[in-house]
């Protein structure tokens, strides 16, 4: 166990879709306790880059560790059942729920009596308190009755990350956190983030570079599917190839709102 | 969600159901209608409130009839049994089926049970004890428990539709249990469910499986309604037909499905010796319509202009 100062290890990490490499032989190494950021162009591959983490996309090649355990043939639910949760690049919620019941349908998970189908609805009201706090803890205690499809954006992002405190993750990843958000919505979230690692670690994928530069202990650059640096802000932003890669500097440094389409899969 | 409307609702489905053969409406016809509303709301269990599509269900809804029929006729044992019998045969059925189908999503899906419920149509057509294109006739009604003689037509409706009753409210528990919200999250947003840590396909069979096991029970009770088992109940147009009650009454709601069955089973019976098969026909419009113009369905968009799910 050399190696348990980093929590997330991939080495050699690739994915081949026909005709055209998306990551390309990445090794990333995530320290425990931080806050990771993975940004780069484009198509460079940071969200197919996540997909294979979390198994929502089988690796061509490569090992994934989290915790010094092998992960790269499980499935996905599993990965997530060790405590390596994900978000998603666009919302991901449960829109005809109410509020509460988003948050309350990932804590139930660990009660263990998510397959009675014979129970009444009402045992799980002793997870409401919980889930409120939960809530609350995000400013969503007001909103809990609320139908979440009715919520704005912004809301919704922080309804998600409620939704994946309550699994109690060691490791939260999340693509794009700040995406589409005005700019008191990303001041809201950026809080959020730094509130929520503190007992954990953080991976995300993030556009936002106000955000990535306030954030983030480390930073690795992906371009071409390839790693192209890593380090600390201050010096991955002055790095030339960094800047290349963006095509022009104004770029990196400069708050990117807008609409980011990723090769997803 | 669980409204007072609700209540009111309930009381209307069970008056309705205890008054309806005393008002003088045909009790058989009745009692066809409850078998497929009990059919109807099991398929949409599985579509409605899973968002899963099969296009298969004849297959459970004939199993559990041909197993009925030969478990009382052919055996010698009581109704009772033979309804037990078709069940649990519709449910180790859903099973195999729902292992096979589960791998795959959408139309996939769908064109997985449609498939094997076609294969399982002419296994029936060449097995000896289904009686082939003949079907298997004149399974006796007989004694319930020993105690209720069931020739009786009034005895005999109490039983369908207490049986119906029983189905349906299992059903409507099954929604609301702690099991019923992860289908609801799965239907909502299966690959957020997944990276809760839920192994979805597992949610899906055993939902698959208790869709097969009702729809079962009530092509066991089918049976014994009709003292038959045919080959309708498996042939593919069977499949068709429970969509179409599903989505006319209305898609994921509770009393939608029951509004379906009652809406094309009367229809049928109605215009069959009017415009013989041009009923084909009509039920074919009324889909357009109904995609068309009211795609919640009837109960679904009653529930809308009330402001409350029914």
């Amino acid at each position: 166990m050399a190696d348990t100062d980093y929590i997330l290890e991939t080495r050699g990490l690739t994915k081949a879709f026909s005709g055209f490499v998306a990551v390309d032989g990445v090794d990333l190494r995530v320290r425990r306790g931080t806050i990771h950021a993975l940004i780069g162009p484009n198509g460079a591959g940071k969200t197919t880059c996540f997909n294979l983490l979390t198994r929502f996309l089988a690796p061509t090649n490569g090992t994934i560790t989290f915790n010094g355990r092998d992960i790269t043939r499980m499935r996905p639910a599993a990965i997530a059942r060790l405590g390596l949760v994900r978000s998603f690049q666009i919302s991901a919620t449960f829109p005809h729920m109410t509020v509460l019941e988003n948050v309350r349908v990932a804590l139930q998970r660990k009660t263990g009596i998510s397959m009675h189908f014979w129970k009444s609805g009402r045992v799980l009201d002793r997870l409401n308190g919980r889930a409120l706090e939960l809530l609350e803890a995000v400013d969503l205690g007001a909103f809990a009755g609320a139908m979440t499809v009715e919520l704005p954006y912004g809301r919704k992002r922080a309804l998600e990350i409620a939704t994946t405190l309550a699994l109690d993750p060691e490791m939260m990843l999340l693509d794009e956190p700040t995406q589409g958000m005005g700019h008191e919505d990303v001041g809201r979230v950026v809080d959020l983030i730094r509130k929520v690692a503190v007992n954990r670690t953080v991976l995300m994928v993030e556009h936002n570079m106000n955000v990535v530069a306030d954030l983030s202990d480390t930073i690795t650059v992906l371009a071409r599917g390839a790693v192209l640096a890593e380090g600390p802000y201050a010096e991955v932003s002055r790095n030339s190839r960094v800047l290349e890669a963006y095509v022009g500097s104004e770029q990196v440094g400069s708050e990117q709102v807008g609409s980011e389409q990723e090769e997803a899969t | 969600m669980n409204g007072g409307h609700m209540y009111w609702g309930f009381a209307a489905l069970i008056g309705f159901g205890l008054l309806a053969p005393v008002a003088g409406i045909y009790p058989t016809f009745l009692m066809k209608c409850w078998c497929f509303a009990l059919f109807a709301c099991a398929f949409n269990l599985l579509l409605g409130y899973t968002g899963l599509l099969s296009f298969g269900h004849a297959a459970f809804l004939s199993v559990a009839a041909y197993v009925a029929g030969h478990t009382i006729r052919n055996l010698g044992f009581g109704p009772e049994w033979g309804i037990l019998a078709g069940t649990l045969s519709a449910g180790v059925l859903g099973y195999v089926f729902g292992s096979l189908a589960i791998r795959r999503a959408g139309i996939y899906f769908a064109m997985i049970t449609l498939a094997l419920a076609q294969m399982l149509y002419f296994v029936w057509l060449q097995m000896k004890f289904t009686g082939g294109e003949d079907g298997l006739q004149g399974v006796p009604r007989g004694m319930l428990f020993g105690l209720i003689d069931l020739s009786d037509n009034t005895n005999l409706y109490y039983l369908v539709f207490a049986i119906f009753l029983a189905g349906f409210f299992l059903i409507h528990r099954v929604i609301h249990s702690p099991f019923g919200q992860v289908l609801q999250a799965i239907r909502e947003n299966e690959p957020r469910a997944i990276s809760l840590g839920y192994d979805v396909d597992r949610y899906k069979l055993v939902v698959f499986v208790l869709s097969a096991a009702l729809s079962g029970l009530a092509g066991a009770t089918k049976t014994l309604v009709f003292q038959l088992a045919s080959l309708t109940d498996a042939h593919w147009h069977m499949s068709g037909e429970v969509v179409l009650m599903t989505l006319l009454g209305g898609l994921g709601t509770v009393f939608g499905p029951v509004v379906g069955a009652f809406v094309i089973i009367g229809l049928q019976n109605q215009l069959a010796d009017k415009v013989g098969s041009w009923v084909q026909v009509i039920m074919g419009i009324i889909f357009v319509i109904c995609v068309l113009v009211f795609r919640r369905g009837i109960v679904g968009e009653l529930g809308r202009l009330l402001k409350r799910p029914l």
